[in-house]
């Protein structure tokens, strides 16, 4: 069991996964999201690959209205 | 008239830029949108929210526009150059509008994070349109740095009061020679047209169509504000008179 924080909240797991499964596990629209683990932008080619690990502090943004 | 607008290497027709913060709805956004005219918007990111009303992408799609995010609520130079890094990914766009907020209570722009931050996105390859304060000196440091444009505060975010420094939005557009870019302060048509007159490329604003009691209708108004200020600025007014110039000859008055 593995546990990364997302967006604040913890969301333990049995088994790592990657930043491309996890957003297949959330509410994201499918344009206009973009992901930081921690601190840093993980490029949109790399979500496939990206394994996310045990403290792992994720960040999962999308478009809003604003400006 | 055909009077291009080159931002960033893109030709735009529509001199509105409009934010779409503060809309009560998606619906109502679209129709401002829509009645503006406008082709370049400006869009936030924040954490998702199952409560957020979805398809805000859908509704830029389906206008046409061009997607301008912005930074906004960023206070440091690390927070909005990694904000603008997040918003290439979330809209593949390398445009970013750079907020730099220095005050809660004015929200207006911190100076030094500002250039920090504009330095380094600019470095990073982006078309970098940065908020500024009205401050010309500002402004050609920024332009300087190579952002795309600049876009002086007219008065504080969401305030409607127009523009407090005409003079300096004058010394702007004279300063730099990319193009400058009315932002925020605007609250009603006057103040639009005034930015145009006043020698701007174009205006960006949001609170002053979402937050009106008829969107659409404040949209078509800034459209046709931007349009009347943008022609009468090329169309060279007369100097300004302390006393009457009749426009009407005083030869051939009979006499009695």
């Amino acid at each position: 069991m593995i546990t990364v924080v997302v967006n604040d909240v913890p969301r333990p797991t049995d088994d790592t996964e990657t930043v491309a499964e996890l957003l297949s596990n959330l509410p994201v629209p499918p344009r206009g999201v973009a992901v930081a683990v921690n601190g840093e932008v993980v490029r949109r080619a790399d979500w496939p690959q990206h394994r996310l690990v045990d403290g792992d502090r994720v960040e999962v943004l999308t478009a809003v209205q604003g400006g | 008239m055909d009077d291009r607008f080159l931002l960033g290497g893109v030709e735009f027709s529509s001199r509105l830029i409009l934010g779409t913060g503060g809309a009560s709805s998606l619906h109502s956004l679209e129709q401002a949108l829509v009645a503006g005219g406008t082709e370049l918007v400006t869009v936030a990111l924040r954490r998702i929210d199952p409560n957020t009303p979805a398809g805000l992408m859908d509704v830029l799609e389906r206008c046409g526009v061009r997607v301008l995010p912005n930074t906004a609520g960023c206070f440091t130079a690390a927070d909005a150059v990694r904000t603008a890094h997040l918003a290439r990914e979330a809209f593949e766009t390398d445009w970013v509008k750079l907020e730099v907020i220095g005050d809660d209570r004015t929200l207006l722009p911190d100076a030094v994070e500002l250039l920090r931050a504009a330095e380094r996105l600019v470095g990073d390859g982006f078309t970098v349109l940065p908020y500024t304060t009205d401050d010309p000196v500002l402004a050609r440091r920024l332009a300087d740095l190579g952002c795309a444009a600049v876009m002086p505060a007219g008065a504080p975010i969401g305030s409607g009061l127009g523009i407090s420094n005409s003079h300096h939005i004058e010394l702007i557009r004279e300063a730099v020679s990319c193009p400058v870019i009315l932002d925020a302060g605007i609250g009603t048509a006057s103040d639009a047209a005034r930015a145009m007159e006043l020698g701007c490329d174009a205006v960006l604003l949001a609170s002053a169509v979402t937050r009106a009691q008829d969107p659409a209708a404040m949209a078509a108004a800034m459209r046709h504000a931007v349009l009347g200020g943008r022609l009468a600025a090329k169309a060279g007014r007369i100097p300004v008179r302390r006393y009457a110039l009749a426009s009407t000859s005083a030869e051939g008055l009979p006499s009695w």
